[in-house]
């Protein structure tokens, strides 16, 4: 899928997750992407946070390390 | 002697016992000399037919209120003077009622004498002959003679169309035939009243009235200028079902004749999930009618379900299978084995050319849970991946996870029956009078009784007011404010302290409660603050929150308005934290219910047709579910969730997903972004559409397998209530197999060695693998009709309510619902918001009900527009426009109408050569990927005819549906 779609999908469940109250967004953004994402666009958001993860959340970022 | 105390419901009893059941105190009386037992408030008629004896009778009919008009079923009561009419007269301890006398029978006979003298005696070429309750109450009461006869030269009869001199008869009405499906033949009316009372008690439309006195008394279709057609009737067959003679008659019959057999079976339209007994002449089907014992539909119907069934022989159903090598060839008609083994080389092939995972399937919830549950299996067991979505996905994916995560379980908590027991209803992003009209119905009859109803909808839909019904609260919000809405009324409830504490402690994780309750009170949140973005105004929305908090049992019923947005799950879990917040949840007429879009989106959701769960809603990463479902399959069930819908159209844009089997859904048409969707289909190189025409989708597929419709195979679905209902063969499948024989045939091609010979085999499979259907089996819904899961050891007759004691996942969970506003907004370019929804007489993508007489009441897509807007833009009512947004652009016309707010527009999407998905974005719900079909910015002007598009479209859909003529 085009980049843009990936981050749009990604931020949207960082959006969620950050507005919660534990302090624990990154790895429930993780969770949540580990559940729902086919293996193919886990491995497109790892690379492309690899790449430096243009326009993605911070809490995206940081789930990188669980997915 | 028989002694009768209140027998069991025997769900195939179809007597007409006069009057509706009552419950009450038992009282006994004597009929007969026979004692019998029954509820207090029920009638002598009803009691004396519980003892198996029927009173004459043509006035009353038991899914109608007693009216006590006809006078045929006078009795006589000990200590009572005259002859009381059974129907009105209730029962009472002691009670001796005699049914027949020399008295009453003569009664009865002058009674009958009265009608008949006024009604045509053609009872051989009638259509109801064998099937009249005027005929069979004159035989009953044994009338041999009429003496009465029109004067000469005076007073005329009803039916004759000209008087004893010869004249024209003013009394005499021709027939109205402008319903396409029933006709009102005035002339043979006996003005019981029936049809009137039943559209106002059952239907709750009050289009029938009776005009005129005395021997002027007629039905009518509202005013005297109004015809069946033009009138307020919306079709749905309860005044047909009521008529005791042929005055309204189901044209089916007149031109068939009386059916001679009839089928209980299930509705595959809405997921309402009616019963209906299907009449049949062999296997000529002449009539739906409603199932007076259905629990979901307790006898009622919509035109859709009752009527619109002649897509089933339609002249475009495909009934041979096809196959081609591209798309741009015309299809070539091909035998059974050799559609499959074309398909099943080619998906074999791109699965050794791309991979494991380059292939998948769509499930639809037009299909059996028995079809379903093979075509993810096929994905899982036969193709080796978990690529398996359902159209739920593009509908009420986030009731699935927003349930999940709150109460967990992803189901409606009620049975509609508990709408009998509701004060105050919340209608949230749903039309149920259009989209789910039986319980619509339902809801009326209980908001005339009292009830109260808030509406939560950007359009004002039928319900904010109506024939004797008005909302106490519209809330008409912009499209996309939802969580916004539904927090501001918790953020009311908590901070006048108007919450269910004692609810919450014992029910609810009382810490998470603190959280919410910290959230939800914060002033950003107060309806005050968000008017200015939500548009409901903050006084209306206040008294709407204390309303629902303090009006006695509150039930949400809510649709794809809730669903269908970029926080579609979002407001599933502010609508769970709303019931939990009230405590309303856990017994009757409260509760939280999805209304389905589709007869089995349920069942669909249940049978495990999404990409990352297994039946019963269970993850595919626990390696126990894998196990069992391993060991049951005989194979190795893949760990890693598969593809959805839209991202099996992004990885077949990407190329790495290569082929499809799409089962009875049309995603071409019904899903977001028709440009995106034809670019993945274009991509793949295998896609078998199995469905009954050549659908949208199928202008892109290679192969064509043909369906059979829900006629014609046996199965169950599972409606919005979690009920369990057959369907039943009632005609052999005319492509010559049913749905769930071709994906077998299909699994086999490819080498699996499957052999159900009956689908009662796979709900065993089904029953053997998932909890919550482990006592569900053909032959206890044989015994029991219908069954709610969960059904299993803790609950072998089903489960009406759930959550009564406890939540499935143990204490229920408020989730913080932060509003988090769409990408999709509005700006100079695209100024409105398009919002979309369905309409009463066509459903969803319209393959089937544009197939029937219902194109009558919609024969295309328009554009509802408000007067400001369309001022604005020099539109006038019928104008050709031009919808566009940055995906694509259509043309409509435009229906200029206040009930949209200025800002907002509005259309259906039953028609593809609207394609209303050109417009609609790539947008979806955070958690689900549910396409955000409900907010879309557009711009709207004027327009000379179709777009390019639309041109172009056409002519690849005309050239794509060839078909060779079969060699001689």
């Amino acid at each position: 899928m085009s980049p843009e779609k990936l981050v749009r999908m990604a931020n949207q469940i960082a959006t969620f997750f950050k507005t919660q109250p534990k302090e624990d967004a990154p790895a429930r953004v993780a969770a949540h992407i580990n559940d729902y994402w086919e293996p193919r666009m886990r491995a497109q958001l790892r690379d492309y946070v690899d790449q430096g993860g243009e326009g993605l959340d911070r809490a995206v970022m940081d789930a990188r390390a669980f997915l | 002697m028989k002694d009768f105390i209140i027998p069991p419901a025997d769900w195939k009893d179809e007597r007409d016992m006069g009057t509706p059941a009552k419950q009450g105190a038992p009282v006994t009386l004597t009929i007969d000399g026979f004692e019998v037992t029954v509820p207090e408030g029920t009638s002598v008629m009803r009691a004396a037919a519980e003892a198996g004896i029927q009173v004459p009778k043509l006035c009353a009919t038991d899914s109608l209120e007693a009216f006590g008009s006809c006078r045929l079923c006078v009795v006589e009561i000990e200590g009572r003077r005259g002859t009381p009419a059974s129907c009105t007269t209730p029962v009472a301890p002691g009670m001796v009622v005699r049914t027949q006398s020399d008295n009453v029978r003569k009664i009865r006979r002058g009674v009958m004498e009265l009608y008949i003298s006024d009604h045509p005696l053609d009872c051989l070429t009638c259509s109801a002959n064998g099937d009249c309750e005027l005929q069979d109450m004159a035989g009953a009461v044994g009338l041999r003679d009429v003496r009465y006869t029109a004067p000469e030269g005076g007073m005329a009869t009803h039916f004759a169309p000209r008087n004893t001199s010869g004249e024209a008869n003013p009394e005499w009405r021709p027939k109205d035939d402008s319903n396409p499906y029933f006709s009102y033949d005035p002339a043979k009316c006996i003005v019981c009243n029936r049809c009137v009372r039943a559209c106002e008690e059952v239907q709750g439309t009050f289009a029938l009235t009776i005009e005129g006195r005395g021997f002027d008394s007629r039905v009518s279709f509202g005013a005297k200028t109004d015809d069946a057609l033009t009138s307020d009737c919306v079709s749905c067959g309860a005044c047909v079902q009521a008529c005791p003679t042929a005055t309204l008659q189901e044209k089916s019959v007149i031109e068939m004749g009386t059916p001679d057999r009839a089928v209980v079976t299930t509705c595959a339209y809405c997921g309402v999930g009616c019963s209906f007994k299907a009449e049949l002449q062999g296997d000529q089907l002449v009539r739906m009618v409603p199932y007076k014992h259905g629990k979901a539909n307790r006898g009622h119907s919509c035109v859709k379900g009752r009527f619109a069934y002649g897509y089933a022989s339609h002249k475009d159903r495909i009934l041979n299978p096809m196959i081609r090598d591209n798309v741009s060839d015309p299809w070539r008609e091909v035998s059974w084995d050799e559609a499959l083994s074309f398909a099943a080389t080619k998906m074999r092939g791109i699965q050794a050319e791309y991979g494991q995972k380059s292939i998948g399937v769509i499930t639809s919830s037009r299909c059996t849970n028995e079809e379903t549950y093979l075509v993810q299996k096929l994905a899982r067991a036969v193709f080796g991946n978990n690529n398996t979505d359902t159209c739920a996905r593009v509908c009420h994916s986030p009731t699935g996870y927003g349930l999940g995560q709150t109460f967990g379980t992803s189901a409606g908590t009620q049975d509609f029956d508990s709408v009998e027991h509701t004060d105050v209803v919340i209608i949230i992003g749903a039309n149920p009078t259009d989209g789910h009209p039986v319980f619509a119905s339902r809801l009326k009859k209980r908001l005339r009784a009292g009830a109260k109803l808030i509406v939560i909808d950007p359009r004002r839909i039928d319900l904010v007011k109506s024939a004797h019904i008005k909302a106490a609260h519209h809330l008409p919000l912009r499209p996309g404010t939802n969580v916004a809405v539904v927090t501001a009324l918790a953020h009311v409830i908590v901070t006048e302290g108007l919450m269910d504490e004692a609810f919450i402690r014992a029910r609810c994780d009382w810490d998470e409660f603190q959280d919410f309750a910290a959230f939800v009170s914060d002033p950003r949140h107060a309806p005050e603050a968000t008017e200015m973005l939500t548009g409901v105004p903050a006084t209306e929305l206040r008294e709407a929150a204390k309303l629902f908090a303090t009006g006695g049992n509150g039930a949400i019923y809510y649709g794809l308005g809730v669903t269908e947005h970029s926080q579609g799950s979002t407001t599933v879990m502010a609508i769970a934290n709303l019931a939990m917040l009230t405590g309303n949840l856990g017994r009757p007429g409260v509760g939280v219910n999805p209304l389905r879009g589709q007869n089995n989106v349920q069942g669909a959701c249940d049978m495990g047709s999404f990409p990352h769960e297994l039946p019963g809603y269970r993850h595919v990463k626990h390696a126990d579910v894998r196990d069992l479902f391993g060991r049951v399959w005989g194979v190795e069930i893949d760990p890693e969730p598969g593809l959805r819908i839209p991202n099996m159209l992004d990885a077949a844009v990407d190329g790495t997903f290569k082929g499809l089997y799409c089962q009875g859904e049309d995603i071409l048409q019904s899903d977001p972004d028709t440009k995106h969707v034809a670019a993945g289909l274009a991509a793949m190189e295998c896609v078998i559409v199995h469905d009954l025409f050549l659908n949208e989708t199928a202008n892109y597929a290679h192969v064509f397998l043909p369906g059979s419709t829900f006629l014609e195979k046996d199965g169950t679905f599972t409606n919005a209530e979690r009920r369990i209902n057959r369907v039943r063969e009632v005609m052999k499948p005319r492509n010559g197999c049913a749905d769930w024989q071709i994906t077998q045939m299909l699994a086999n091609a490819m080498g699996a060695n499957w052999s159900y010979m009956h689908p009662s085999q796979i709900m065993d499979e089904i029953a053997l693998t998932t909890p919550s259907f482990a006592g569900v089996s053909y032959t206890l819904l044989e015994e029991k009709g219908s069954v709610q899961w969960p059904c299993n050891a803790d609950h072998p007759d089903g489960t009406p309510l759930m959550h009564v004691d406890g939540f499935v996942r143990g204490k229920g969970r408020f989730i913080v619902t932060e509003y988090v506003a769409t990408d999709e907004k509005t700006g100079p370019r695209f100024p409105l918001l398009l919002t979309t929804g369905r309409i009463l007489s066509q459903y969803n993508v319209g393959a089937q009900t544009r197939r029937t007489e219902n194109v009558i009441w919609h024969e295309a897509d328009l554009l509802e527009i408000h007067p400001h807007d369309a001022e604005n833009r020099g539109l006038n009512e019928g104008d050709w426009v031009k919808l566009a947004s940055r995906s694509g652009e259509t043309t409509l016309r435009a229906k200029i109408t206040d009930r949209v707010s200025p800002g907002v527009v509005y259309t259906t999407f039953h028609h593809p050569d609207t394609q209303a998905n050109v417009i609609t974005t790539d947008y979806s719900d955070w958690a689900t990927n549910c396409p955000e079909y409900k907010v879309t910015a557009v711009q709207v002007s004027p327009s000379n005819g179709p777009t390019e598009w639309q041109e172009d479209y056409a002519a690849q859909a005309a050239q794509a549906r060839r078909i060779l003529p079969a060699a001689e």
